[in-house]
């Protein structure tokens, strides 16, 4: 009686993000605001800032046309799909639907293409600038992000996350081993390019010649804005929850045993609050690359994600 | 008479009425009659493709016997299309019948022309004969007629530019050397088993070094056909300069010949192939990928980045291939065959999401006279149906779901991780190279398709020929609505699509799982697009809820400028180009891409410190074309002028040639 069924679990997890991501934003800028000597807006400002957003009006400079309104929505479906499939709480999937790691990274590049085509109809300067780079950036990352994910997926023999992250549960040594290892690295800094942080994106600029993320949202205003905003803090949710559960699997529920998920459901909020809090403290001592210093930073990554290939290769994991 | 050879005589009937109906027909209806006939011969062709693939009556076909008075070992020629052929013969028919239907609309002026539709049927008849000719004599025959009549068509426009010619001679050298090199392949393989039947020579099973110098020869003959760097050097010139449907039946079914040609040699003529087959094919494969999407990237020119396009998708595709004939010699037959597998999805997949592409950029370019990226914009506008097909193309081309290149890299992704390299230190290196190169692909690609569809369409008009662009005619929206309809189509149902194909190659374990997804037990993965879609519903719904409920109460409100800092300068020449836009790119790829950048500053008049005008050059050339044919075209055409030193118009010395050509003669005979 006690369990919930597959899609129960991805609904709460579709909801438990809705409501959890917000608030870890706000704790984000809470903290670097508070480590900057700041007083800071409060964590549940980007709550207030999204429904206030939600009422307003959203104009329409002319000779913009339909990815304007498309956009925002398309952006968040590709957010929640990819919240709903990654093992945030817990590691069951949909038999018809499952979490397919290649399949989450196609569904959150849509996201990201409907972005820099947003970026592109608004025919200013800023929007092409921001889309360019956008598109640059996703390109370089899309490497690191498959190479990662076939070292991880090596010694398990699928690329299913849910599979993936269960087998790290059973066997936490594997966490530590250098595949296991080189690879999150490499994954995080991925996940740090995807999602607009520092030192690649600098989410709080307001400067537009030093914008990505924001250059192309800028002629998004009212709910348009405020789906853009909620989608793509929900990428940010997803994938740090995913890099969180790789990193330190413990909590997940394997099964769909209600106290199993409810632990799930505690310990995902946890450890995400403590890693956005990890990643804003860092960001304070953290200056945005120059855009030309960020290939060079994902080579880095790639290098990392590569050896953790060869590596499991040569000194083999578990067949 | 079997299906498949009431088809082919059905194709050659159709064939011959087209030429008919484009030599007689009067100039106002050539059109009209000549494409419908192309259409039929494109239709036949892609049924009865269909039911050779199904493999009903294997062998059967049309035999013609042929007896020369050489005394030459010919068997009779057979046009048999098996289970392989029969793909490689849909998918050219079905090419075929939608740029005929397009080229009704489109075609005008020199394409119009009699010798125009007549080249067309005979390029397409040719086309499929290719896939249906079971002996050495008749494949060569097709594969030559299939050459002519693209060279021809090619020609259309060369009054009215000078740059066809040069392209269609890159074209004639490339596609004849392809020739030559493929007829060295087929003799020696004829010579080792004394047969000209594919039968004959399969069953005969040449190994050693006269295999190896076959297959050799046969590779580089079909690479130049695909577009393999480094013999990819025709396609980036002769796709912008033909008329569009022609550079649209090249790219998305010609160009595949190649890839069947590949397959052909290496599944079925020589199949027990060493190791190094496959790593040198692998390594073509590679380069051409990567480096057919680095130039589609940074190209400004639509149809050349369509055609640069074309090379990277050729790569991926014989990436699969090689990586299929590597895991099979590695003795992995379940996840070689989903490689294999993989390989034909792409190539279907390409050639469904590359004609509505090029037949895109024939709209543009009969709306606007323009090719150039950065001259156009805005053109969703004007262009509803065009910006429709060509998105939905463009998404397929990014392989983003839910379209068909999405299927089709799903499953060559997922036979690249399986691959097991724990044992095979060659396979260790190899395959993590593979996935970073066609991962690092699938980016730049992504980037590419962004960017020729956002510059294109969207924003504002860069020009005032891009301003007022016009919707084509009925038969263009339709044939571009057709291949759309594939693009979505063959990505919403993988499992039935995958599973024909794969039954055609011979690869077992694809399933078909629920009603349309594909299964692949082997590797343990699954894929259903509708499901994914259903999933994507149900997250959207309570959005869309939230958000008509907010559109109620705040509707949108029109504003007249974007935000410009403050400043109200709104000229059209601020925005991004294509250029700038891969500006980037470029500087990240400097070194591989090597541009060359002039910037000039004219000062003004009254002063050194005013500046009155900038101008700014960048051109990004084919390094590999540049370093590697420039000198051999330079020496031939040395060895030209050294020629003509003894052919000075004295009428003296002709006579004298004469004489002694006819002495030499003389004593030859009578030696």
């Amino acid at each position: 009686m006690n369990t919930l069924t597959v899609p129960g679990l991805l609904a709460v997890q579709v909801v438990g993000a809705l409501a959890l991501t917000p608030i870890l934003i706000g704790v984000m800028r809470q903290t670097r605001a508070r480590l900057e000597g700041r007083a800071g807006g409060g964590v549940t400002q980007p709550w207030r800032d999204v429904r206030k957003l939600l009422a307003k009006e959203p104009l329409q400079a002319a000779g913009t046309g339909p990815m304007l309104s498309a956009t925002p929505l398309l952006l968040i479906t590709s957010s929640l799909v990819v919240c709903a499939l990654v093992p945030l709480v817990g590691t069951a999937s949909l038999a018809t639907v499952p979490d397919d790691l290649f399949v989450v990274v196609s569904v959150l590049l849509l996201g990201t293409v409907a972005l820099a085509l947003l970026g592109l109809e608004s025919g200013t300067a800023f929007g092409g600038m921001g889309s360019s780079r956008h598109m640059t950036i996703a390109a370089l990352v899309e490497p690191t992000v498959l190479v990662a994910v076939y070292a991880l997926s090596i010694p398990v023999g699928t690329s299913a996350l849910s599979a993936i992250v269960a087998a790290r549960v059973q066997d936490p040594a594997s966490v530590v081993s250098p595949v296991g290892l080189l690879a999150v690295v490499a994954l995080g800094i991925a996940v740090l390019a995807e999602t607009g942080r520092l030192p690649v994106d600098n989410p709080s600029t307001h400067l537009e010649l030093t914008m990505v993320h924001e250059a192309m949202v800028l002629e998004s205003s009212g709910r348009d804005l405020a789906w853009l905003e909620v989608g793509s803090w929900l990428r940010l949710t997803a994938l740090l929850g995913l890099l969180v559960n790789l990193a330190i699997p413990w909590g997940v529920a394997t099964t769909l045993s209600l106290s199993a998920v409810l632990l799930g459901v505690a310990a995902i909020v946890v450890k995400l609050l403590v890693a956005g809090m990890l990643v804003a403290a860092g960001e304070v001592f953290l200056a945005k690359l120059r855009l030309f210093r960020v290939p060079e930073l994902l080579a880095g990554s790639f290098v990392l994600a590569f050896l953790a290939v060869t590596a499991s290769f040569l000194i083999g994991g578990a067949p | 008479m079997s299906g498949v050879s009431a088809g082919i005589a059905t194709q050659l009937v159709l064939a011959a009425v087209a030429l008919v109906a484009a030599t007689l027909a009067p100039a106002r209806m050539r059109s009209h009659v000549a494409g419908a006939a192309c259409a039929g011969l494109g239709v036949a062709g892609a049924v009865t493709g269909l039911v050779a693939m199904s493999g009903g009556n294997p062998g059967a076909g049309l035999q013609i016997p042929v007896t020369l008075p050489l005394g030459l070992p010919l068997e009779p020629l057979l046009l048999a299309p098996d289970r392989l052929g029969g793909v490689f013969l849909a998918l050219a028919g079905a090419v075929a019948a939608v740029t005929a239907v397009y080229g009704i609309g489109y075609a005008t002026g020199p394409a119009a022309s009699r010798s125009g539709w007549a080249a067309f049927a005979v390029f397409i008849l040719g086309m499929q004969l290719v896939p249906a000719a079971s002996d050495v004599v008749s494949f060569l025959v097709a594969w030559e007629t299939m050459a002519i009549g693209s060279t021809v068509l090619l020609l259309a426009d060369h009054g009215a530019r000078s740059e066809v010619v040069r392209a269609t001679q890159w074209y004639a050298v490339m596609t004849h050397a392809s020739f030559l090199l493929l007829l060295a392949g087929f003799a020696v393989l004829v010579a080792e088993t004394g047969g000209t039947s594919f039968a004959t020579i399969a069953a005969a099973g040449v190994s050693g070094t006269s295999a190896s110098v076959a297959f050799v020869l046969l590779l580089g003959g079909f690479a130049t056909k695909a577009g393999l760097v480094p013999v990819h050097v025709w396609l980036p010139r002769a796709h912008p300069e033909a008329p569009s449907h022609v550079s649209a039946a090249m790219s998305a079914a010609m160009v595949k010949m190649g890839v069947y040609g590949v397959l052909l040699a290496a599944l079925r003529l020589l199949p027990q192939g060493p190791a190094w087959w496959a790593g040198l094919l692998l390594v073509l494969a590679l380069a051409s990928a990567l480096y057919g999407i680095l130039q589609a990237s940074v190209a400004t020119d639509l149809k050349r980045l369509l055609a640069y396009s074309t090379t990277e998708n050729v790569g991926l595709i014989l990436v699969a291939v090689a990586v299929a004939l590597l895991l099979r010699g590695a003795g992995d037959e379940p996840v070689a065959d989903v490689a294999l597998t993989a390989a034909l999805l792409l190539t279907v997949s390409h050639a469904a999401f590359k004609t509505v592409l090029f037949l895109g950029a024939g709209a543009i370019l009969h709306a606007t006279g323009e090719r150039d990226l950065d001259r156009l914009g805005g053109l969703a506008a004007v262009m509803p149906t065009t910006s429709l097909t060509f998105g939905v193309a463009a998404l397929g081309a990014a392989a983003l779901p839910v379209t068909s290149g999405f299927a089709a890299e799903w499953v060559l992704l997922q036979s690249l991780i399986h691959g097991d390299g724990r044992d095979d230190v060659a396979l260790a290196i190899l395959l993590p190279i593979t996935v970073a190169i066609v991962a690092l692909t699938a980016g730049l690609a992504l980037l590419t398709f962004v960017k020729a569809y956002g510059i294109a369409f969207l924003a504002r008009p860069r020009s005032p020929a891009a301003e007022h662009g016009h919707e084509g005619g009925r038969s263009m929206r339709a044939a571009m609505l057709l291949g759309a309809a594939a693009v979505v189509g063959l990505g919403l149902a993988p499992g039935p699509v995958a599973a024909g194909l794969a039954e055609a190659v011979g690869a077992s374990g694809i399933e078909v799982v629920g009603v349309l997804g594909v299964s692949l037990p082997a590797v343990d993965a699954l894929l259903d697009p509708v499901a994914l879609i259903l999933l994507a519903a149900i997250v959207l719904a309570p959005v869309v809820v939230v958000h008509l409920a907010a559109a109620r109460r705040a509707p949108r409100r029109d504003v007249d400028l974007a935000w410009g800092c403050g400043g109200v300068r709104v000229s059209p020449r601020m925005q991004y180009t294509a250029t700038s836009y891969a500006e980037p790119l470029v500087r990240v790829f400097d070194d591989a891409l090597q541009p060359s950048r002039d910037v000039e500053v004219s000062h003004a008049d009254e002063s050194r410190y005013l500046v009155s005008q900038v101008r700014f050059r960048q051109r990004v050339t084919d390094l590999v074309a540049d370093r590697a044919y420039e000198p051999i075209v330079r020496a031939t055409l040395g060895i030209g002028e050294g020629a003509r030193r003894i052919q000075n118009g004295s009428i003296h010395r002709y006579l004298g040639f004469s004489f002694t050509a006819l002495v030499l003669v003389l004593l030859a005979v009578t030696w």
